[in-house]
């Protein structure tokens, strides 16, 4: 096999087992089946705890021991979460958030 | 104009373009995820480019893969030319959490009828956080909403890929930290989600399920057992948590 169609390979099975894991809970609670209890309780209590992983996820690789400390990412979530309960609007935290984070890695 | 003058000129308005109402919708809650998917889909095109892979392999990515760290990953294993065994199983990993988002999912994409598919197919980390807590427009299709919420999510990610295919290493490097959106997205989510809830432990579950898992697995390999903590914890919890809910 050449090395495009092996890529090419490669590029099909990544795209198919990605579209495997996001249809598969629907193919198995397809409509007529009930959704079990426990499942509807998952849905409604894991989108909390997921996006709280996920804030974790694009943290996992400040390094504490090291200047500036992690300091910038902090700082730039902080300013995050303060906008975002004055003013309630994800775009605005999100494009200050940024410029804060862009501004303090250039200082720092 | 008076306010109910006002409110009726807006009802006329939106009674004329139904269509353009929840257009535009979509796109304003879709803004967020633009600069970071756009960003990011342009580092992944001169990471591709790097690796010897064009435009076209770049767009063959974005629009079937269509899920950003796995596309990245995805990189590395074209340049080393894994097996296709390699690449089952990375992508079992590292996309294991879309299991999650689907689940949660399944109540509210189960009448969607002919969007219903590319809902499903389209549901990546960033689309999810802008439609978990389930707001759609008043008076607008919540289906159509939401398929255009992640339909325009899926044009900047492309748009991202080919512009960053095209561009290769010609790109200056002044943009360093625009990269942090993504992370703002996240915590803008989470401190909102926080606002509009009175029950926090589920979120509290999360963050520090993840942190124990970091501290303990690294940062390579903690979203898996993250992933097992937070239901496992969510389950023991489901007593207390399921009783607060019902008693709402």
């Amino acid at each position: 096999m050449s090395a495009n169609a092996h890529a090419a390979v490669l590029v099909a099975v990544m795209a198919a087992f990605t579209m495997l894991l996001r249809f598969l809970p629907f193919l198995i609670f397809r409509k007529g089946r009930t959704t079990p209890a426990y499942v509807s309780y998952l849905g409604q209590v894991l989108p909390q705890a997921i996006i709280g992983m996920l804030v974790i996820y694009c943290l996992k690789d400040i390094s504490f021991a090291a200047a500036p400390f992690g300091l910038p990412e902090l700082l730039a979530c902080a300013a995050v979460v303060g906008l975002q309960i004055w003013r309630r609007s994800s775009l605005v935290s999100i494009l200050a958030g940024t410029a804060v984070y862009m501004l303090l890695i250039r200082i720092m | 104009m008076t306010a109910i003058a006002e409110e009726v000129f807006i009802m006329q308005t939106e009674q004329k373009s139904p269509g353009r109402g929840v257009i535009r919708q979509a796109f304003v809650t879709s803004i967020p995820v633009m600069a970071g998917y756009i960003v990011l889909g342009i580092g992944f095109g001169i990471l591709l480019h790097g690796a010897g892979y064009g435009p076209l392999w770049s767009l063959a990515m974005s629009v079937l893969i269509y899920a950003g760290s796995m596309q990245y990953v995805g990189v590395s294993l074209l340049a080393g030319g894994a097996s296709v065994l390699t690449a089952i199983l990375t992508t079992i990993m590292v996309n294991a959490r879309h299991l999650f988002y689907s689940i949660s999912m399944i109540g509210r994409y189960r009448d969607a009828g002919k969007y219903k598919p590319y809902l499903i197919f389209a549901l990546t980390d960033e689309t999810y956080s802008l439609l978990c807590d389930g707001h759609a427009p008043e008076g607008a299709d919540p289906h159509l909403y939401r398929f255009l919420v992640s339909l325009f999510d899926q044009c900047y990610w492309v748009t991202g890929c080919m512009l960053g295919s095209v561009l290769g290493a010609a790109l200056p490097f002044s943009t360093a930290g625009v990269e942090f959106s993504m992370t703002a997205l996240f915590v803008a989510s989470f401190t909102q989600q926080w606002l509009t809830t009175h029950e926090h432990i589920p979120a509290v579950v999360g963050l520090l399920g993840s942190l124990v898992c970091l501290i303990l697995f690294g940062p390579d390999n903690f979203l898996i057992p993250s992933m097992l903590v937070i239901t496992a914890a969510l389950t023991v919890l489901r007593p207390r948590l399921s009783g607060k809910e019902a008693a709402k």
